[in-house]
């Protein structure tokens, strides 16, 4: 295809879409109105089954599917990640060195490193109730966890993730969230369906499947985000090929 | 609803997203990137979405801009010795006529 014809081709949708888009934009809702019609629903849905936070329930019980979808793209990203980033044969491994860090450096570290994991762990255990859940935590989780580089070094932060250990973690987290939705098939006919007693209102125990579910995207987000980062890691600081410079810059 | 601070927080996430794309040096872009990501998450705040200002804020100003940091750091070590190979090629670009990839590839967010 030409480069016309291409740039004809893009014009013509781009004109349709513009022309729907302005027509879908006239019937909308006024911004910042006071009518919000799924927003309604969704909050009449999430109360009827004890969800305090709204947008979790639509994510682990209303769209709880959707969420499925989500989870397997990133469990995907991290297959391929690891499949495409392993030690190829021209490459080699050299351990990266131990490295003085600024006092200041190491002490801004040692106090932020439990804070800020207990903030990710915090983010997921309430995702049923305040804002955050399993995927917002699941990240807080696993960047927490490199403050160890800033802090220490490299060496340091190899030793506080076992690799092997979060692999099959990751798997059994993505594993988990399909074989509660084949609970709910079971017990109540649907896939993901809500099949566990909801509990009281406000309680970090109700929601029914929420906050299960919540956990295992929790699991699964922080493991999959340390391996793939990890990988990268890797490439960036220790693998190198042969025909590069053994000289590492720092 | 805050609306000056919505008028600021957009107006910062719309020259953010204009300078990351004219900008065409990564290491730049990655920190511009973070920069706009922050001012999306304030936005989302203060549109009254807490949930995807938390992933904003984690997803797109701490972890996308450290993995392109890392591939920028890892590519240009790679083509670390070329500006020697382009030296002798006659045909190739002069030697002072073209920026050198740096070795070090400007890394100051992926090392310490």
């Amino acid at each position: 295809m030409t480069a016309r014809a291409r740039l004809l081709m893009f014009a013509a949708a781009a004109a349709v879409i513009a022309v729907f888009f302005a027509v879908a934009c006239t019937e909308m809702p006024s911004f910042g109105g006071a009518s919000h019609p799924y927003g309604d629903r969704a909050v009449a849905a999430a109360l009827a089954h004890r969800t305090a936070n709204v947008v979790s329930s639509v994510n682990f019980d209303l769209r709880a599917f959707d969420t499925l979808g989500e989870e397997s793209i990133l469990f995907g990203t991290v297959l391929s990640a690891t499949l495409l980033l392993r030690l190829a044969r021209d490459e080699r491994r050299r351990p990266a060195a131990s490295e003085r860090v600024l006092p200041t450096t190491r002490l801004f570290g040692v106090i932020l490193l439990p804070v800020a994991l207990v903030v990710g762990v915090y983010i997921v255990a309430h995702g049923q109730l305040s804002p955050g859940g399993g995927f917002q935590g699941g990240v807080v989780l696993a960047t927490a966890l490199h403050l160890g580089y800033v802090a220490a070094d490299y060496r340091v932060l190899e030793k506080v993730r076992p690799l092997a250990v979060l692999d099959v973690a990751d798997s059994i987290a993505a594993g988990a969230f399909v074989a509660m939705g084949a609970a709910g098939l079971a017990a109540g006919g649907a896939f993901l369906k809500n099949v566990l007693p909801l509990g009281t209102f406000n309680r970090i125990t109700s929601g029914g499947t929420v906050p299960l579910l919540n956990a295992a995207v929790g699991v699964e987000v922080a493991s999959g985000v340390i391996v793939l980062l990890a990988h990268f890691l890797d490439q960036a600081v220790e693998i190198t090929g042969t025909d590069e410079p053994t000289q590492e810059d720092h | 609803m805050n609306t000056p601070l919505m008028a600021v927080a957009l107006a910062f996430v719309v020259v953010c997203a204009t300078v990351a794309v004219l900008c065409r040096e990564p290491v730049r872009q990655a920190l511009v990137l973070a920069a706009m990501g922050l001012g999306l998450s304030v936005l989302f705040a203060v549109l009254q979405a807490p949930d995807v200002a938390l992933s904003q804020l984690a997803v797109g100003t701490a972890l996308t801009p450290l993995l392109i940091l890392l591939t920028v750091r890892k590519v240009s070590r790679r083509s670390a010795p070329e500006p020697a190979r382009a030296a002798q090629d006659p045909d190739g670009p002069a030697p002072g006529g073209r920026p050198a990839p740096r070795p070090d590839g400007g890394n100051e967010g992926t090392g310490r």
